[in-house]
């Protein structure tokens, strides 16, 4: 086997030897490659989030007609590095009156709970942590230490605009993850198998395809579980504080900081194993390191939008956040569940053509009735006044003699 | 010793110390902290006994749900937390003995019990199959009863907590 | 190879902890506590049980799964109505919570 082919198995395979050459026993190298293999993926991906603070920052930069970091390095590629210099050296404060271990076990399992993704997600054919047979059931169970790491922050740190904070992003958190569910359930469904390698060789067609309402459905919610923009309630300094994170500063904000990014790219990452066909791509299944390419490529594609979007919505505030969700995307995906499914068993499998037009067009369907529904809820809603019809107007006092005026003085 | 048993035995050791600590924490933050490791620890004996689909689910609904119930009754109902009255009540050592004789009954029963140690190591070889368990859910042939009643349960679950946990805007104090 | 002694002598002990802090706490979360330590450890015994004597069959997999959902609702009606409790009567210790008492 080349080293180009597969560079995973033929490190693998010589880090193997290696070992076993240095007279360990086989099971004791396994465990041994199974440590320095998440070492490994662990440190990639927070390495590529020094990349990743750069790309947004240069991107939303140029989307505000700014350019960006621009003075540490070429295209100011190392202005993170720089940040990261600082905030090494900044003082550790710890609050007073806070949980000592609450108040330093949040950002860790922040953190950790986004790195455990990575150990499900197949980057190639051959280069994942564990082909899990429940691995969607592992994601949303994940995700919840996530929720565990807000509370705790928010607890923790002794301080009542924390706790409000913490109460309203798991409230976020934990509506968002119905539908979260609902959505995961039809590649789940699609390939028979909750094995997310299995779901990615199942996607001999992009499950977009078939399901785009609940792709869009997903994409939606699995940005409003990261908490970025537009649901980005966390990051409203000015008129919420901040968020449950506002007691910490140096390395322990930095850690919610990086389990964010890491956080938006890893949901990019998934939608594209989930629904994008992952490695899947011509000549990936020869050469496995072209898979990891074409990975790479859809998921910049999905983070790319999840950046435009951030940069370009304004914020969802926390009632219209829930009603977004109980009102519509609940009640849509699960509406599309049993559609997809009554659909899946009704149309015949064998010209896959049939049955990609047959999804597609239901979908459009339920997408036109929709709007229709959402035309008629919107008429017939009562329209608040938000503001007197009569708007106050400031006048120059000296001509005051001109009783009820046009509103046109001086 | 070999490798799963020195596994078992630390994640044994570490689940009963935080049971232990969950019992007898002074602060009730810290006591649904120490449930929620102690609910891991066993969630790791379940993938242990090979079946890593429960040990997921353990994590999912004991620790994403059960838990984080907890730790918000906990935060909803603060003022109680915070006093520094006794964490027990006065009969705790009637507690503990009456704990320490079920262990004992328990222990003497496994001891008398001859199918301790089974001969049949032949089955104990293969993970779990979800895709039969799915499928005996959902079979009349096998456990549709039991799931559509455990089914019903969670409806009226769901039904009942929030009509209990509701507050009633004005009247019915 | 774990003897499944040690599995049902772990789960005895887990339970009795469980057991010791329903009993001797006062705070009405901490019995819910106490609960879900005795429900952990009959799921212990049951996998065991399954897993060593039974995995052919499936029938120890479905108690468990339905012990989950029984323990799921335990706690959503439990824990709603300490809430509603603590909303009335302003405590969640056990003791104090004795209208009912003649």
């Amino acid at each position: 086997m080349s080293f180009w082919v597969d560079p995973y198995r033929f490190l693998l395979e010589w880090l193997r030897n290696l070992l076993i050459g240095w007279g360990l026993p086989a099971d004791w190298a396994q465990v041994v490659l199974f440590f320095v293999g998440a070492f490994a993926l662990g440190t990639a991906a927070l390495l590529l989030v020094v990349f990743l603070i750069w790309l947004e920052r240069k991107v939303v930069g140029r989307i505000q007609d700014r350019l960006g970091p621009n003075r540490v390095g070429p295209w100011g590629i190392f202005q993170t590095i720089a940040d990261i210099g600082k905030i090494f050296t900044k003082e550790f404060i710890t609050p007073v009156g806070v949980d000592w271990l609450l108040y330093n076990l949040a950002p860790v399992l922040s953190v950790g709970a986004v790195l455990m993704l990575w150990a499900v997600i197949p980057l190639t054919m051959t280069l994942y942590g564990v082909n899990l047979n429940v691995a969607v059931l592992y994601i949303i169970a994940v995700g919840e230490l996530g929720e565990m790491a807000v509370i705790l922050a928010g607890w923790g740190s002794n301080n009542k605009y924390a706790v409000l904070a913490a109460f309203r992003a798991v409230a976020q958190l934990i509506s968002y993850e119905v539908p979260l569910i609902v959505t995961l359930l039809l590649p789940v469904m699609f390939a028979g198998s909750m094995g997310l390698n299995d779901i990615v060789q199942a996607q001999s067609v992009w499950f977009i395809f078939l399901a785009p309402v609940t792709a869009l459905i997903f994409f939606i919610v699995s940005i409003a579980e990261v908490g970025r923009a537009p649901f980005d309630l966390v990051e409203a300094e000015s008129e919420l504080v901040s968020g449950f994170n506002i007691e910490y500063s140096g390395l322990k904000f930095g850690f919610f900081f990086v389990a964010d990014f890491l956080h938006a790219f890893t949901i990019a990452l998934l939608f594209a194993t989930l629904f994008l066909g992952g490695w899947r791509g011509p000549g990936a299944i020869q050469y496995p390191v072209l898979g990891f390419v074409y990975l790479m490529i859809k998921t910049s594609v999905v983070y790319f939008i999840v950046i435009l979007l951030r940069a370009s919505l304004p914020r969802f505030r926390i009632d219209q956040m829930m009603n977004l969700n109980w009102k519509l995307l609940t009640p849509l995906s699960m509406t599309m569940l049993v559609l997809t499914a009554l659909l899946d068993k009704l149309l015949p499998s064998s010209p896959l053509f049939v049955r990609i037009v047959g999804m597609v067009v239901m979908n459009v369907l339920v997408l036109l009735i929709l709007n229709q529904i959402l035309k008629l809820v919107e008429n017939r809603r009562p329209r608040p006044v938000v503001a007197p019809v009569v708007r106050p107007v400031a006048r120059p006092p000296q001509i005051s003699s001109v009783q009820n005026g046009s509103g046109t003085s001086s | 010793m070999s490798g799963t048993q020195f596994i078992f035995l630390v994640t044994a050791g570490v689940t009963l110390a935080a049971a232990v600590m969950t019992v007898s924490a002074r602060k009730m933050m810290h006591a649904a902290l120490w449930l929620v490791l102690a609910l891991t620890g066993v969630a790791v004996l379940f993938a242990l006994l090979r079946s890593s689909f429960f040990a997921v689910v353990q994590v999912l609904v004991y620790i994403g749900a059960i838990a984080i119930l907890i730790i918000f009754s906990v935060m909803l109902t603060r003022r109680v937390v915070q006093e520094q009255r006794p964490r027990v009540n006065r009969l705790w050592w009637v507690a503990a003995l009456l704990a320490l004789m079920l262990f004992t009954g328990l222990v003497a029963t496994l001891a008398s019990w001859n199918g301790l140690y089974p001969t049949g190591q032949a089955v104990a070889g293969h993970p779990e199959d979800i895709g039969a368990l799915g499928l005996a859910l959902v079979d009349p042939a096998g456990f549709v009863i039991p799931f559509e009643v455990a089914s019903l349960l969670l409806l009226a679950a769901l039904v009942g907590a929030v009509f209990i946990a509701l507050e009633r805007k004005g009247g019915m104090q | 190879m774990i003897p499944l002694s040690w599995y049902l002598i772990f789960a005895a002990l887990l339970f009795c902890v469980g057991l010791y802090g329903v009993l001797a706490r006062r705070n009405a979360i901490g019995i819910m506590m106490g609960v879900e330590l005795m429900l952990n450890a009959v799921n212990i015994n049951l996998l065991a049980f399954w897993s060593y004597l039974y995995a052919d069959r499936l029938n120890g997999l479905v108690f468990v799964a339905i012990v989950f959902v029984a323990a799921a609702a335990e706690a959503a009606v439990g824990l709603a109505l300490i809430i509603s409790a603590y909303r009335r009567r302003n405590t969640v210790i056990a003791e104090e919570l004795t209208m009912l008492k003649g």
